[in-house]
């Protein structure tokens, strides 16, 4: 008995106002996220992770204000991702009062920015977030992923595998593998892509991307390995509560704090 | 008042927000030597590296400040906050903390099953150890008043404290072995986890501490 695998519900944050939606199709307000995240929080959700969705970077000190309010009112850890670039949106983020923050886009073009940001603020704080996606296989006819931007369009080449050792020797506290290929699809996890990341790093390891039922969501720790799970929409659409999903990934043996 | 002492190591605000959650007193986040020995109640938290941690209470001059806190008012350390409270720490290859009591700060990777140490089939510990864990109450600490022994508090951390003496454990925690979660001694309390993000468990500590004298006779509260 121990440490507890973990429970991630993540809200889209649009112009400062949770949003829902599925692909980006039919987005709709879904209220105020100081009210959403209290709500998760009640339920027993074991962090929260907001992802900035905002369009215009005009409009990007609005998730400032959002991290202040939350932080002030959900004594929960927050992980805050979307769009962040440099250093200096990180120390801001975090003097708002996010615990850690999830980088993606900017860690693959320019990794020393993991580097710099965990050695100065902590690797605790610093979440890589690996958007990947499965690529023709290798010649012994194993699996193999590559890195994707731009939501699943555009291939590095990089390999994910390589991808998440490297990440984590340059510092990253923790590692949020979405897969493309599951992601939205409501299948389930790629739980191979999960497994293999999670065998091979030290850090912890959060699975997302393709959760549509609660075997889901106990499958990706006990088959994925995966240390957190984060889903979305089954808790958005409120078809399972926070806390029906614990109670069901408790019954199957998953340590759990409920 | 309540002072958060602010010496440049990590992030102040949730703790400060938590705090004025569950009390009326004024909190105010401070490196002035004066104001932090004008103080009722200090509270000594800390992330990152024990190396960085010691630099910057030298540069702040705060060391003799820490001291002369440590040794008179009700006063918490969380998380790197008590981990420097011991003689030694095993990170950055070894650094000299302020050695308020006997005792190292040691690595978990050395001293756990990982990735490193163990084949696929058997279970891995993860380091840092980040989320949720239990603690067990070694005594009936008045800060531990309202909370259950085994309540489950968030931590995240890579080392931990290992008092050479085991009376002053409180709380105690398993990953992949058993250590001080939290450790307290007269006017002193301790905690490797984070109160200010643990939920209402976490708030409970918190305002236990804003009400408490600093008395404690832990002798004659041992559970065992």
């Amino acid at each position: 008995m121990g440490l507890a695998k973990r429970i991630i519900p993540c809200l889209d944050v649009r112009n400062g106002r949770v949003v829902k939606g599925v692909n980006f199709v039919g987005i709709r307000d879904a209220g105020d996220p100081v009210e959403v995240a209290a709500r998760y929080n009640r339920e027993g959700a074991d962090e929260i992770t907001f992802l900035d969705i905002t369009a215009s970077s005009d409009d990007r000190d609005t998730i400032i204000h959002v991290v202040e309010a939350v932080a002030s009112q959900v004594f929960i850890p927050l992980t805050v991702g979307g769009g962040i670039r440099k250093v200096e949106d990180i120390r801001r983020l975090l003097n708002a009062g996010a615990d850690k923050i999830a980088i993606n886009t900017a860690a693959i073009f320019n990794p020393d920015l993991i580097k710099e940001a965990s050695d100065y603020f902590g690797s605790q704080c610093i979440v890589v977030a690996i958007d990947a996606k499965r690529v023709d296989n290798n010649a012994d006819d194993s699996p193999r992923w590559e890195i994707f931007t731009h939501g699943g369009r555009k291939s590095t080449g990089i390999d994910a595998i390589e991808w998440s050792k490297k990440m984590a020797d340059y510092g990253a506290g923790e590692l949020l593998v979405t897969s493309m290929d599951r992601d939205g699809t409501k299948i389930g996890f790629d739980l191979e892509l999960t497994r293999k990341i999670s065998e091979s790093v030290s850090i912890p390891i959060i699975a997302s991307g393709g959760v549509g039922n609660l075997q889901h969501m106990a499958e990706g720790v006990l088959a994925g390995k995966a240390d957190a799970v984060l889903a979305a929409s089954i808790f958005h659409f409120s078809e399972y509560t926070i806390g029906e999903t614990k109670q069901y990934m408790a019954d199957q043996g998953i340590e759990m704090r409920l | 008042m309540i002072v958060v002492v602010d010496y440049g190591m990590g992030n102040l605000r949730s703790v400060t927000k938590a705090l004025e959650h569950v009390s009326d007193e004024p909190v105010l986040v401070s490196r002035n030597a004066d104001e932090i020995l004008a103080a009722d109640r200090v509270v000594f938290p800390g992330q990152g590296a024990a190396r960085d941690c010691m630099k910057e209470l030298q540069k702040y001059q705060l060391v003799d400040v820490i001291r002369t806190a440590a040794a008179s008012k009700p006063f918490l350390g969380i998380c790197m906050g008590m981990q420097v409270l011991m003689q030694h720490s095993e990170e950055n290859e070894g650094i000299d903390c302020l050695g308020w009591y006997q005792g190292q700060v040691k690595a978990f990777k050395n001293n756990i099953p990982t990735q490193q140490t163990v084949n696929k089939q058997q279970s891995v510990l993860k380091i840092p150890q980040m989320g949720w864990n239990k603690i067990e109450h070694k005594n009936a600490h008045p800060l531990w008043q309202g909370i259950e022994s085994g309540s489950r508090f968030y931590f995240v951390h890579s080392y931990y404290v290992a008092p050479k003496d085991s009376a002053l454990i409180t709380g105690q925690t398993n990953y992949g072995i058993d250590y001080a979660s939290a450790i307290a001694k007269d006017n002193i309390f301790a905690i490797q986890a984070h109160p200010e993000k643990s939920a209402e468990d976490g708030l409970q500590l918190l305002k236990n501490f804003t009400q408490w004298d600093g008395q404690w006779d832990g002798a004659k509260e041992n559970i065992q």
